[in-house]
């Protein structure tokens, strides 16, 4: 089986810029004084506090129990007092419930952090219960609880896990990082969620334009049967889940469906570290790596970050802004999203923060449609944005419908290409969310 | 500080192209012609290929004020449509003939419909077409490059319709092929006929370069002449003879430049298919068995208005789609 070059149709060469930091090490950040972790950083029920104003806690202490179970629960990344629990702005735009924990300083591990015992030894159950009492969601964005994901219902047959390391967004080489300074970490957090799901086969896929992340990875899994390296096209979105299976296995999983439709499961090759740690160390998911990069910041770096930790200090870490910043960035510059106060606290999802300069940040004038196509040309779905866009401008959100417009996965190349510098996907997500408000209704 | 940041939906970066970018592009692809036509045809293209650029300029910018609407002659579209529509003249074209073509092309066809991307046809051929039928005589005065004496001269498809003797309509095949241009001549556009369509060769050279800029892709074209040239075999045409179907009329030009124009042809990849067969089905019939030596603007014009009709059947079919 040939696992080199793959890729899938439509998408766009963006500027990767991933120059700024894809040769600078890892780092540890500096112990915040003060971390605000939210109650809430996943897809999914919010969780109840489990400490009181007051109260002394440690790093890896579970403060926040997920009681449904599409959801996940929270730790504290420093020991010290909780100060506060109160709604605050969280990055994903949503006011959530946050915990305000003052750091001692110490960095005192909580009991419960111990190693969990060899993969081996350990029960497809009893690593499933490691990952969900880690606290683990999806890390390359969307924050879904993993194992969630990890625990498909019997009738779907899952035969082949793929660990997501296109990192097509971008700007970011935390990932990047990760598969060549940690390469093992990724194959053992491969292991794991082949072993929780009960599969034998497993692939990790990552563009071809991080060779020396391919290169470590085959090193490592080298003697490993059931694992294959993959490279990909770098081209966006390589990375979103359904591309990257198509690209891999050449299965299409079906409009509507999800990857377990095709007996796929995709996760994020941080997901994997994650979980890897949350094995072998016993650690729940309170620090994860970012890319802290753009025209807008004096020195770039990949951080590892305690969650919690406001995006001031980690800004200040970084030599600060360069200049007057134009538009701050959680995740990568195709699909993250934009913050209106640097107030906020870093979470699970952060796989970075991108300051824009006020010039890249300005609004370009928008024209009107040339009708070039190049929006279908792009279309990883083979949508027609230009006509989405129109119906939802003129509020005809049941047309949108009939052209698909729920199929469309935002990831922005439409809008990307367009020369008129139209606003595509930000109008077709606006019909998204009326098309599936109108259907509740309906119900 | 905080309330400088923007804030607005993904994605955050766009890529370098733009409208204007693109409308330069075909006027750089066209440039080669534009030379050509002057080097074959004098002063008097330049001169019409100059009138049909203003007036198509002045006339956006006075449309556009009268409606209050934002002047936007800034994004080059009306100086395309000027020398496409200046292309479509013969050199003995009078000055006003452009003048009220490009009135006709950019207020009525372009501005009246919403402006740019949203006319229904291409503006420089339904410009054309209102001055065929308006002043047919003047729109068809042909003469070779170099006339000094202005003597008309037969464009090779009339010749091959028509024959060499005038407009008499007895000739045969082998009388007219005597008198046709030699091959390179038509070729290089040493021939009668339209300023801008003669010159197959500056043509192509323009037309390859929209084609690596990715302004324009296959699908048109080339679906377009390979089906003229099909059916003109079908329809029992000499194949001596489509050499000059190719190259002398207004085909390469229509074929590369005219029926790609966005706003009035289909997006859809299929769609592109249909129009350039459907184009070049026209083509044919009309130049064999029409009452016009020529047919591409008319095919064109049809095509354009069947556009809605092909988009709505032709819709790719989306990823993971069940049908």
């Amino acid at each position: 089986m040939n696992l080199e070059n793959l890729t899938f149709k439509g998408g766009v060469h963006v500027p990767h810029h991933k120059d700024l930091t894809e040769r600078i090490p890892l780092k540890r950040a500096k112990e915040p004084e003060m971390v605000i972790i939210p109650l809430q950083q996943h897809i999914g029920a919010p969780c109840q506090p489990l400490v009181k104003v007051g109260e002394t806690v440690k790093v890896g202490q579970k403060i926040g129990q997920a009681e449904a179970f599409v959801s996940a629960p929270v730790h504290s990344s420093v020991s010290g007092t909780v100060k506060k629990i109160a709604p605050m702005a969280s990055p994903t735009g949503m006011t959530v419930n946050c915990i305000f924990i003052e750091s001692d300083g110490k960095g005192e591990l909580h009991e419960s952090v111990k190693p969990k015992g060899d993969l081996e030894s350990l029960s497809q159950k009893e690593v499933l219960e490691i990952i969900k009492e880690a606290g683990i969601t999806g890390m390359g964005g969307a924050g879904f609880p993993t194992h969630v994901k990890l625990s498909p219902p019997p009738e779907k047959k899952i035969d082949t896990i793929i660990l997501n390391g296109a990192e097509c967004e971008p700007y970011l080489t935390a990932d990047h990082r990760l598969m060549v300074e940690r390469p093992e970490k990724v194959v053992l957090g491969l292991k794991a969620i082949m072993k929780a799901v009960g599969v034998d086969k497993g692939f990790i896929a990552v563009e071809n334009n991080k060779p020396d992340a391919l290169k470590a990875l085959r090193e490592v899994v080298k003697n490993e049967a059931n694992i294959e390296i993959a490279s990909l096209k770098a081209k966006f979105p390589q990375g979103d889940e359904k591309r990257i299976i198509n690209a891999v296995t050449g299965r299409e999983v079906p409009s509507g469906g999800l990857p377990m439709d095709v007996g796929v499961v995709v996760d994020n090759v941080g997901t994997a570290n994650a979980i890897a740690e949350a094995v072998e160390e016993g650690k729940p998911l309170f620090e994860r790596i970012a890319t802290i990069t753009g025209k807008g910041i004096k020195e770039p770096q990949n951080l590892i970050i305690k969650i919690g930790t406001p995006f001031k200090d980690i800004i200040e870490q970084c030599g600060g802004f360069n200049g007057t910043p134009g538009k701050i960035v959680m995740g990568g510059p195709m699909m993250g999203l934009s913050q209106y106060s640097i107030e906020v606290p870093a979470i699970k999802g952060t796989s970075g923060i991108l300051v824009l300069s006020e010039q890249e940040a300005k609004p370009e004038l928008v024209q009107p449609c040339i009708k070039c196509g190049k929006c279908l040309e792009v279309c990883p779905v083979n949508l027609q944005p230009l006509y989405l866009s129109k119906f939802s401008l003129n509020r005809r959100y049941d047309r949108a419908e009939e052209f698909h417009v729920l199929d469309c996965i935002e990831c922005g190349s439409c809008s990307f290409i367009c020369p008129a510098k139209r606003p595509l996907v930000e109008s077709i997500r606006l019909a998204k969310r009326e098309v599936i408000a109108n259907k509740k209704k309906a119900k | 500080m905080d309330n400088t940041l923007i804030a607005s939906s993904s994605p955050h970066i766009r890529s370098e192209e733009t409208v204007k970018r693109i409308m330069l592009d075909v006027i750089i692809a066209l440039t080669p012609a534009m030379i050509g036509s002057i080097y074959f045809f004098g002063f008097s293209a330049f001169k019409l290929i100059l009138i049909s650029i203003i007036s198509s300029v002045v006339f956006e910018t006075i449309i556009q004020k009268a409606f209050k609407k934002e002047v936007t002659v800034n994004d080059l579209s009306a100086v395309v449509t000027g020398i496409l529509l200046a292309f479509n003249l013969p050199a003995t074209a009078p000055w006003w003939l452009p003048v009220i073509g490009s009135a006709f092309a950019i207020i009525v066809v372009k501005q009246l419909f919403g402006g740019l991307g949203e006319n229904f046809m291409n503006p420089a051929l339904a410009a054309r077409a209102m001055l065929l039928s308006s002043w047919p005589t003047l729109m068809s005065n042909f003469i070779a490059p170099g006339a000094v004496d202005g003597a008309t001269s037969a464009t090779p498809l009339s010749i091959m319709k028509y024959g060499a003797s005038d407009a008499a309509a007895s000739a045969t095949v082998a009388e007219a092929g005597n008198t046709l241009p030699a091959l390179k001549e038509m070729f290089l556009g040493n021939i009668g006929g339209c300023i801008g369509e003669t010159s197959a060769l500056l043509l192509l050279i323009g037309a390859a370069y929209l084609l690596i800029r990715g302004v324009i892709n296959w699908r048109i074209p080339f679906t377009y002449i390979g089906t003229t040239v099909i059916v003109l075999l079908l329809l029992g045409t000499d194949s001596a003879q489509i050499p000059y179907h190719i190259f002398a009329g207004g085909l390469i030009l229509g074929a590369f430049y005219m029926a790609t124009d966005y706003a009035s042809s289909p997006v859809t990849p299929l769609g592109q298919i249909i129009f350039g067969i459907g184009a070049g089905l026209l083509t044919a019939i009309i130049r064999v068995k029409g009452g016009y030596p020529e047919g591409v603007s008319y095919s064109i014009l049809l095509m354009n208005v069947a556009t809605p009709l092909i988009e709505r059947f032709t819709s790719p079919k989306v990823f993971g789609e069940v049908k």
